[in-house]
């Protein structure tokens, strides 16, 4: 196997799927995740599969000290969210969604732009048809939009690349820094899929219109790649962390407000998301541990989170916080499931987010940033607010929606546990996640100060949302669209087409084509006018000459059709006659 | 199905009051014992005003009143549109 990247089974596996029916398909859809995790488990870290095609060596496996943890994480998830689909009968979207998530482990694999490159592509395109399978008017035009931005940033990406080879004369793909236009450029590339402030748009505007398998692997990897690029080649760039907190700030404004509970985990996953910019911008090795392991534990518990309101989304058909609540009734699992999302995410001692958000925070402290510091508190608290009581709280809990929907199918279940159990043995066993890390962990998250801190903070942030809640200062829920950076593409390019209609096409209208009517028109009229003369005296008479000609000739001929055959046959006859004597006259002449 | 309608409806946990007020009695002694522990944990400032007892608590509490008060009255006027805004 070590002949073949193992990402490639994913992707060359995809296209098998649609051959598999029944409990033979369901074998097969666990078979090529599982037997992907086990190769890379027992790989050793190294350069593999490098290919040299037209005097260039692609690079298609680095495994090491940063790759690794995000390929088992990608790997595992991988085969979580393919249980989680097993239930879906549209081949496309699981073969979709196994070549996004192959290529998004051939991006954190690549060892050379290039190779970089043609995943990141092929996941961007991937990422698109995953909104489009959602199949609706709204994801096919979501999905468009996100195409749209992502080949744009792709293209930032490849101008970066070649002014960095032209600068360079590598394709390395390794620590770039941002000095000069090509560090930018691929800053930005990254950046736009790591979704930073005012390119995050993409995240809540195309994620909630896939389906609800489709959500679920959406969730887990374009971010993720992103963070695992800049760590690669930013790490240490201060910009990064005035960037990241001002992610982690500005989401949760939005998430309070937000009404489409997926819509709220997508605001939740930039701020979390944030948090891991942050750390790597601070660059030191406790701070880039804290983003790697970061990065590995919000798979999960976003993940798990999204898997709970998928699964709600799968047996009710709803999503809105209007239109849920008092579901733990009779979706028992789901909802513990959730609070055990609900908890990691918000850091609650013994889940996962308590011993990796943790690391990212101090390290700031330790820095000495004090508004770096005081901001993500404050998102931390943010991020427990509206990711780990408002989802829980209006999706299960709230008023009684009276809606009585049946417990979610049973693989959703055992993908949802799968993900819980991971969330809760790294929260009680840290080990497990701070050996695979890039840095040896010199930190311990069960003192009795950072507990203490982490406890508090949540437990009163949670009785402000009590108080709030009792004394009806807590906004409603309202059906309603928020504007986010999209409306620059959606609405301004509709303002820019108003323009256009109005300011542009009177321009050309009145001016442009007056002008034209007046200059080249008539101009042309005259032209045509002398033309017209020729066209009478010469073309025309050649024509009707012509004609009259063609005319008088079938006129003498239509006497010789008389449609009867003996006619036909006395013609024939004098004409063979004529023939003989010709013949006659040419041989004694 | 039909049977399963006209059957009176299970109450659950939460639909008693007494539970919900059970709980809150709960979760509020659990703030107090909170309040009380800090005093007694040793603590290692950043800044030193994070050696504060309870400073933690305070700061989680303001800031999610100012963050829910912050969306529902300068974000939620700034952006919010009708649900078919985007909508052809």
């Amino acid at each position: 196997m070590n002949s073949f990247p193992p990402q490639l089974l994913l992707i060359f596996g995809a296209f098998l799927i649609p051959l598999f029916k029944g409990s033979l398909r369901k074998a097969y859809l666990l078979l090529v995740p599982v037997l992907t995790l086990l190769i890379f488990f027992t790989l050793p870290k190294g350069i593999y599969h490098s290919y040299t095609f037209l005097d260039y060596n692609f690079i298609f496996g680095r495994l090491d000290y940063l790759s690794l943890p995000f390929v088992y994480i990608f790997c595992l998830f991988t085969m979580f969210a393919t249980i989680f689909g097993l239930h879906v009968r549209d081949s496309y979207l699981l073969m979709t969604a196994w070549i996004y998530s192959g290529s998004a482990l051939g991006v954190v694999l690549a060892g050379d732009l290039i190779t970089l490159f043609l995943f990141w592509e092929i996941k961007a395109i991937a990422g698109a048809f995953l909104v489009w399978l959602g199949r609706t008017r709204k994801s096919l035009y979501a999905g468009m939009r996100y195409l749209m931005v992502h080949l744009f940033g792709g293209l930032l990406l490849l101008g970066g690349i070649i002014l960095l080879y032209k600068k360079t004369g590598t394709f390395h793909f390794g620590h770039v820094g941002l000095d000069g236009v090509s560090g930018l450029l691929i800053l930005l590339g990254f950046g736009l899929n790591a979704a930073f402030p005012l390119l995050h748009a993409w995240v809540p505007d195309a994620y909630p219109e896939s389906t609800e398998t489709g959500i679920v692997f959406l969730s887990g990897f374009t971010t993720k790649a992103a963070i695992y690029a800049l760590a690669r080649s930013f790490a240490g760039e201060e910009v990064l962390i005035l960037i990241g907190v001002t992610m982690t700030v500005f989401p949760i404004f939005y998430a309070v407000i937000e009404n489409n509970l997926v819509r709220v985990l997508c605001y939740s996953l930039i701020n979390q998301v944030g948090f891991m910019v942050t750390g790597i911008g601070l660059g030191t090795p406790q701070s880039i541990n804290g983003a790697v392991a970061h990065a590995f534990c919000n798979i999960l518990f976003e993940g798990l989170l999204l898997m709970t309101m998928c699964a709600v989304m799968y047996r009710t058909g709803k999503i809105n916080a209007t239109d849920l609540g008092g579901l733990y009734k009779t979706m028992p699992w789901t909802t513990l499931f959730c609070l055990i999302g609900a908890a990691s995410i918000s850091g609650v001692p013994l889940t996962n987010g308590f011993v990796s958000k943790p690391m990212i925070v101090a390290s700031s402290a330790e820095a000495g940033h004090l508004f770096v510091w005081i901001g993500l508190l404050f998102a931390s608290a943010g991020v427990f607010h509206h990711a780990g009581i408002k989802i829980p709280y209006f999706a299960f809990f709230s008023h009684d929606s009276g809606l009585r929907p049946k417990e979610a199918p049973p693989h959703m279940l055992v993908a949802m546990g799968g993900m819980a159990g991971l969330c809760l043995l790294i929260g009680v066993y840290p080990p497990l996640l701070y050996n695979i890390l890039p840095y040896k962990v010199d930190f311990n998250p069960f003192t009795g100060a950072l507990i203490m801190e982490q406890v508090q903070l949540l437990a009163f942030g949670a009785l402000a949302f009590t108080l709030l809640m009792l004394s009806g200062l807590y906004p409603a829920e309202m059906r309603c669209t928020n504007l986010d950076a999209d409306w620059f593409y959606r609405k301004g390019t509709k303002v820019f087409l108003r323009f256009a209609e109005k300011v542009l096409a009177k321009i050309d209208y009145d001016y442009v084509g007056e002008a034209y009517q007046k200059v080249f028109v008539r101009m042309i009229l005259a032209i045509s006018s002398k033309l017209k003369v020729f066209d009478q005296a010469g073309v025309d008479g050649v024509y009707h000459g012509l004609s009259k000609g063609s005319f008088s000739l079938s006129e003498g001929l239509k006497l010789m059709q008389s449609g009867k055959t003996s006619d036909y046959a006395m013609l024939m006859l004098i004409g063979l006659i004529i023939l003989f004597f010709f013949a006659i006259f040419l041989i004694l002449w | 199905m039909e049977r399963e309608r006209e059957r009176p409806e299970k109450t659950y946990f939460f639909d008693k009051r007494e539970n919900v007020k059970k709980f809150l009695y709960g979760f509020y002694s659990f703030l107090v014992l909170l309040v009380i522990v800090d005093l007694f944990i040793e603590k290692h400032p950043h800044f030193g005003f994070d050696g504060y007892p309870s400073f933690f608590g305070a700061y989680g509490f303001v800031g999610c009143v100012l963050l829910v008060l912050a969306a529902k009255y300068l974000l939620r006027p700034l952006v919010m549109r009708r649900e078919d805004y985007y909508d052809e």
